[in-house]
């Protein structure tokens, strides 16, 4: 049952390319109704629990998948976001040829990023985070401009570095473990004999992942990549995409893999402290607003990053919490710079200053998002930030608990200026200062009311969710 | 005892063709260095009971990616000698460190490495399956991403190269 989430999505690739009209035209329908279909079941997964079905082509195909509730909260995230960037491409790409192009290469991604998630060997899930960078490249240059290029080629070159890193990791993990299945590594982890190799495939490994996570200093690439993408492009990217083949494996291993010592846990927690205030630092100086919300990216990955360094099972929910909110909010948020973009054709703060408040829309979800990002109650990512920081807390980690907790009030300071500059007040200047002025559709009004919702809902309905989501997470902490 | 001699001396003069191949300011030089140091691989493939993979290295790496380097560099020009010399002069300045890290962390390992309690495992030879049966039987998840990634280089090569022509 479980290969049927990296199988139809292939399936579907193949019958989109037949010779055939209807099909091609109905394929944004098609893969919007697929996604549908994966959100739904990773959420009706506590009613109908379908993983325990035998596999359908079990016979014919070996696969190790597993499914746990970690896997769960990621297929739901893949398939809200990848649903929210097809609705985003539908508005925002024009030719019909780029169009039926991204919704071949968001499926090739949505597999490499299925699979990820399902696996339970460390050479598949290379082999898998391989797919979802190959389709992110050309992704990114689907608009082939000097631009979209330059971010590819700085992004390709930087995933090139990640991949020995990773290759390098996976050989020493073999050497030690004999095998590449994670319970293998695991107890490898308990083998004083092998404890030096494995020191260094660890550390090969988590240099790769820094990289494709775009973790400071390791985040050379996200600025351009994010910046050149098409919206549609630069949703997917900055709200699963990255997410999913470098923090979400990160939190495999560190969950239920890697065995964290004390020296690894410092370097995990100084990683993340950095990532956050070197973000947070760096968005507070930018003038475009995707670029700004690219360092803002970096700095919530942070936080993530800050939580699996303390390394207990309360702090490993809280990133998986975080990872989920920030996938939400942070798409909220470059739906919303599409819908400026789209509106007055650019994405820089100082001509769009004054311009926003003809947008009430754009303006009270990106608010809601702003508001999620920075920590503000009752909002989700008040919660999930609160429970890093609990974590920090009672680990006894005081100063990372404080930088955490200042880095707050530092993005509140750049998203309000933002906010301010843009929506709140009027320009003296006319519109037709700006280049090709058009109208946004409701499609994409739509993907930024129900993603507003979501952040509102998850926050309002949080007392309900510890003991049905939050809490079991924990499970998947050794 | 030969035998770990001769894979030491192998190992040694694969990393110091790597390092010629990336340190060298010519890219034709720098092609022969990335042929030379697959076919050392494919030795040491070869030695460690690993032919299949050792012709795949030796007829891809070390062959077919040569040809497709050296079709590409055919169509760059030649700079001047001057150029040349600042530009190599240039180059030292900026990757000096390489050497020194490799150094060190040759060391570091060295150190390691000669502890009484340290074993090889590098020299074990490959066991059990064969390559062709263990992709076959064992990697079918494996082979269905190969197929994937196949379908994405395919979007790429229209995407980048076929539609820009238009």
């Amino acid at each position: 049952m479980l290969s049927l989430f990296i199988l139809i999505p292939l399936l579907l690739l193949f019958i989109l390319n037949l010779p055939v009209k209807f099909i091609r035209q109905g394929a944004f329908g098609l893969v919007g109704l697929l996604l549908s279909v994966q959100i739904l079941a990773a959420l009706l997964h506590s009613l109908f629990p379908w993983s325990a079905f035998p596999e359908i082509l079990g016979s014919f195909f070996i696969f190790s998948l597993a499914v746990d509730n970690l896997t769960l909260v990621m297929l739901l995230t893949i398939g809200t976001v990848a649903l929210v960037s097809l609705i985003v491409a539908a508005s925002t790409i024009g030719q019909e040829r780029l169009r039926f192009y991204f919704v071949n290469l968001l499926l090739i991604c949505v597999i490499g990023m299925n699979a990820i998630v399902l696996v339970r060997d460390i050479f598949s899930l290379y082999v898998f985070i391989e797919i979802v960078s190959v389709s992110s490249f050309i992704l990114i240059a689907l608009e082939r401009n000097k631009s979209a290029i330059e971010g590819t080629f700085k992004y390709l070159m930087l995933s090139a570095m990640a991949t020995v890193f990773i290759l390098s990791g996976i050989a020493c993990f073999l050497l030690a473990a004999g095998d590449l299945s994670f319970v293998s590594i695991h107890s490898a982890f308990y083998d004083p004999a092998a404890s030096f190799i494995l020191k260094v495939a660890a550390s090969l490994f988590l240099c790769g992942l820094f990289i494709k996570a775009g973790v400071a200093p390791f985040h050379g690439w996200v600025m351009d990549a994010y910046l050149a993408s098409p919206a549609s492009v630069s949703v997917l990217l900055a709200g699963v995409a990255t997410k999913i083949s470098g923090v979400y494996v990160l939190l495999r291993l560190f969950g239920s893999v890697f065995i964290v010592n004390a020296p690894l846990q410092n370097i995990i927690l100084f990683a993340g402290a950095f990532s956050i205030v070197l973000g947070a630092l760096a968005a507070l100086t930018q003038d475009d607003l995707k670029r700004m919300l690219a360092y803002s990216s970096i700095s919530q990955i942070g936080y993530i990053i800050l939580a699996l360094g303390c390394a207990t099972p309360l702090a490993f929910a809280g990133a998986v919490f975080h990872f989920f909110n920030h996938a939400i909010f942070k798409s909220l948020l470059f739906v919303n710079a599409a819908a400026l973009e789209k509106r007055f054709g650019s994405t820089d703060m100082n001509k769009l200053a004054g311009q926003g408040y003809k947008m009430p829309v754009t303006g009270i979800t990106s608010l809601m998002g702003v508001l999620s990002t920075a920590g503000i109650p009752p909002l989700s990512g008040f919660w999930s930030k609160l429970i890093i920081i609990l974590a920090l807390f009672s680990s006894g980690r005081f100063v990372y608990a404080g930088i955490a907790l200042l880095a707050s009030v530092l993005t509140l300071a750049y998203f309000l200026v933002f906010q301010r500059r843009i929506f709140f007040c009027k320009s003296e200047l006319q519109e037709p200062a700006l280049e090709n002025p058009g109208k946004i559709s409701r499609a994409l009004g739509f993907s930024e009311i129900s993603l507003a919702i979501i952040t509102v809902v998850t926050g309002a309905v949080f007392v309900f969710m510890p003991g049905n989501w939050i809490m079991p997470l924990k499970g998947i902490f050794w | 005892m030969v035998n770990m001699t001769i894979n030491l001396i192998l190992l040694f003069a694969l990393i110091l063709v790597a390092l010629w191949t990336v340190m060298t300011i010519r890219l034709i030089r720098s092609i022969v260095g990335l042929a030379l140091t697959s076919a050392i691989l494919s030795v040491i493939m070869y030695r460690l009971h690993s032919p299949l993979a050792a012709v795949f290295e030796l007829s891809v790496c070390s062959g077919l990616i040569s040809v497709i380097f050296v079709t590409t560099v055919s169509f760059t020009q030649r700079i001047s000698k001057e150029k040349l010399r600042i530009r190599r002069k240039e180059r030292l300045l900026k990757f000096w460190y390489l050497p020194v890290i490799l150094i060190a962390t040759a060391v570091m390992l060295c150190q390691h490495l000669l502890t009484p309690q340290f074993t090889l495992p590098l020299l074990v030879p490959a066991q059990g399956l064969g390559v062709r049966d263990l992709l076959w039987s064992c990697r079918h998840l494996d082979l269905l991403g190969q197929v994937v990634m196949l379908l994405a280089g395919a979007f790429g090569v229209v995407i980048l190269f076929k539609e820009s022509r238009k």
